[in-house]
């Protein structure tokens, strides 16, 4: 079991595969000579050269399309988005055509092909460079979506990602890159759509994923203290979701509270509450609340930024409403 | 028979004077040392399929005015030569890739009309099962990457699949086809910006056909000669009529040429008319009915009739072409019509590879 940052991990999980499979490449915005914004492809471009590590023009919808062409026709690209934001001007190519090439070819095109990037809030980045945008894609038939919030669950789903067929968002955050995490030595692949629980507990069951899965666990532990005994699932999977894990914990805690990023209307958040209320309507003692972004752009001041997004001490106060009153 | 059609009845009448050879230079067929006679047995090749392009679109604006099929049909009568000189320029494992105005492309692609019209009717045996409809004509044997629906949004994955080619060296060409409403959309220049930067093996084709939807070119864009376009992005470029289909063979054939042996892109210009409206819904009232005759004096199935009654063909073997057209076409429906529909059950695993994942 070696120790190692998020990006590391992804690293490894990117250079395996390439040297795996002829087919795989790296292909986005300062990948190559820059060593990736974020470092996450680091030293790539020397082992693998410019045929595999392809630096891109400011071209989000031009290289999203071409990484889906590419595809269509047996190649298994990476395609990196300097921040899943600028996928905006891309979400045509993903929408329109990765997600949907299968369906309306009679099932004779597939879209084997990865996209990553970092999501959601950064560090007073504003409003435009500050969205969680899994909530838009996890919606889309034909999408596959995971955010892992631990450097083994990193490795271990990219890699998952680019053997899947179908097209797979990786969700990813600029804050978490530096994490340290153990990563299983050797062939480590994470199968998608199935979820874990990171603590275990009785009173009520905190789901989250990528970095809200440590605002979880940090609000886990301060009602450790107060002799609440919280069980956090991390959903590591959005898209297929793991209901199953989800059901089994809310049958033993009998409440649940999801935490994520992004606004509350609608999303990944909602969607977790609408099935477990359906397959679990009889376990449950109390209202599925939600600990979200609160329902605005995200503002510059460092202050106003840490008061939108979900906080430990907003977790704790969901839960207790869920303990003391029973209801929402 | 709808009027469109009338061309073994009035090709010896129609106007257009025919060229006095058989092609600017050498088509595919014509190579050195050839029998004679195979320039003329080309010629008929090119034409029955784009009169087989036409009696399809025929009958299928028959069809769907009868309700059988439904939602958007985008007809490609009057740009036939585009399509069918186009890709006889190519070899059959090269790409296409095509905007919804295709159905005339998949036809000279090798898509047969059964698929094509069982797709439009929305039958389980259509090319996309039924999924796809007019829209939407792909066909994976024939390397017929489709036809999409969002303009300009296929042209960056044009450009993908050249991508692809020149990562495995496989030596193919890709032909990417749209109108000349696409190159307002950032989708044209983001792929024809990454196309020439670098240096992928393609064809960018745009069918000027003077109207996007129901505005004209002049109202549409600054510059209406769209292959000036290229230049900004040091990308050669050519541009002319589409009234013979030999002419276009071989001047799409240079830019294949280009694109195989040099793996350079190449934007061309190819200037056509649609004789009917943009969809089934449009009347096309923005232009004149002498606008539209005048185009119609210079249909290329009158002009590649023509020649071929010119260089001898004979009209019994130009009257076999014919019959054997209406065969296919009246099988083509039969076989949509007597198709069963596709079932629920063909929707989840047309939506992902392996389990479904939700």
């Amino acid at each position: 079991m070696a120790t190692m940052r998020f990006r590391e991990a992804l690293r490894e999980a990117m250079i395996e595969e390439m040297e795996r499979d002829e087919r795989v490449f790296l292909m986005g915005e300062e990948v190559g000579h820059y060593q990736g914004a974020y470092k996450v492809s680091e030293g790539m471009l020397e082992k693998f050269g410019p045929k595999r590590v392809i630096d891109t023009p400011i071209a989000e919808g031009g290289f999203a399309g071409i990484g889906v062409g590419a595809a269509m026709v047996g190649l298994r690209p990476i395609v990196e988005f300097m921040t899943w934001n600028f996928s905006a001007v891309a979400f045509d190519q993903i929408l329109n055509n990765a997600a949907k090439v299968r369906q309306m070819s009679g099932g004779q095109f597939d879209c084997p092909i990865v996209f990553r990037g970092p999501n959601a809030s950064a560090r007073q980045v504003g409003s435009q460079h500050s969205h969680a945008m899994e909530h838009f894609y996890a919606t889309v038939p034909g999408l596959k979506v995971v955010a892992p919030a631990f450097p083994g669950d990193a490795k271990g789903l990219l890699k998952a990602a680019v053997r899947d067929d179908n097209p797979v968002l990786v969700m990813e955050s600029e804050t978490m890159y530096a994490l340290k995490g153990e990563v299983p030595d050797g062939e480590h692949v994470v199968e998608l759509g199935k979820a874990q629980i990171v603590r275990h507990g009785t009173d009520v069951t905190l789901a989250a994923y990528s970095r809200a899965t440590h605002v979880a666990l940090d609000a886990a532990a301060a009602l450790e203290k107060e002799g609440i005994s919280a069980e956090v699932v991390d959903l590591r999977s959005l898209r297929p979701l793991d209901e199953n894990t989800l059901v089994a914990s809310v049958e033993r805690t009998h409440r649940m509270v999801v935490v994520h990023e992004g606004w509350p209307y609608g999303g990944v958040g909602a969607e977790v509450a609408d099935r477990v209320q359906r397959l679990a309507f009889d376990a449950l003692d109390a209202p599925i609340l939600r600990v979200a972004t609160l329902d605005v752009p995200m503002p510059y001041s460092s202050k106003l930024e840490q008061a939108c997004m979900p906080q430990p001490d907003r977790v704790v106060a969901a839960v207790k409403r869920l303990l003391v009153r029973g209801r929402a | 028979m709808p009027a469109d059609s009338n061309i073994a009845h009035v090709a010896t009448e129609q106007s257009t004077p025919a060229p006095q050879t058989l092609g600017a230079s050498a088509s595919p067929a014509a190579t050195p040392g050839a029998a004679p006679g195979a320039e003329l047995e080309h010629l008929a090749h090119l034409y029955r399929e784009m009169l087989l392009i036409r009696r399809i679109e025929e009958e299928s604006a028959r069809a769907y005015a009868e309700g059988k099929i439904g939602g958007f049909l985008h007809l490609y009568i009057g740009q036939e030569a585009v399509g069918v000189g186009s890709i006889a320029a190519l070899r059959p494992d090269d790409y296409v890739i095509t905007t919804y105005r295709d159905h005339g492309i998949a036809l000279a692609k090798g898509m047969s009309p059964r698929a094509l019209m069982a797709e439009l009717f929305g039958k389980a045996t259509g090319c996309s099962h039924g999924l796809g409809g007019s829209m939407h004509m792909f066909d994976k044997e024939h390397h017929m990457l489709g036809g999409y629906g969002i303009v300009g949004g296929h042209i960056p994955l044009a450009a993908g699949v050249a991508f692809a080619s020149k990562y495995r060296g496989d030596g193919r060409v890709t032909l990417c086809l749209f109108g000349e409403g696409a190159v307002s959309i950032g989708g044209f220049h983001e792929g024809l910006s990454l196309a020439a930067l670098w240096k992928l093996p393609i064809v960018f084709i745009c069918e000027n056909n003077e109207y996007s939807m129901g505005t004209p070119l002049s109202r549409s864009m600054s510059v209406e000669d769209v292959s000036l376009k290229a230049l900004g992005y040091g990308m050669d470029r050519d541009r002319f009529f589409a009234d013979d289909v030999l002419e276009v063979e071989q001047r799409i054939g240079e830019a294949v040429k280009r694109a195989r042996e040099q793996s350079l892109p190449t934007l061309v210009e190819v200037r056509t008319y649609r004789f009917r409206g943009h969809s089934m819904s449009d009347p096309a009232k923005y232009r004149t009915q002498a606008e539209l005759e005048e185009h119609k004096k210079r249909d290329p199935l009158h002009r590649a009739r023509a020649l071929l009654v010119e260089k001898g063909y004979g009209e019994p073997r130009l009257d076999g072409i014919e019959k054997s057209v209406e065969a296919e076409v009246a099988d083509a429906i039969k076989f949509a019509d007597e198709s069963p529909e596709p079932t629920l059950a063909d929707l989840e695993p047309t939506t992902y590879k392996g389990p479904f994942a939700y």
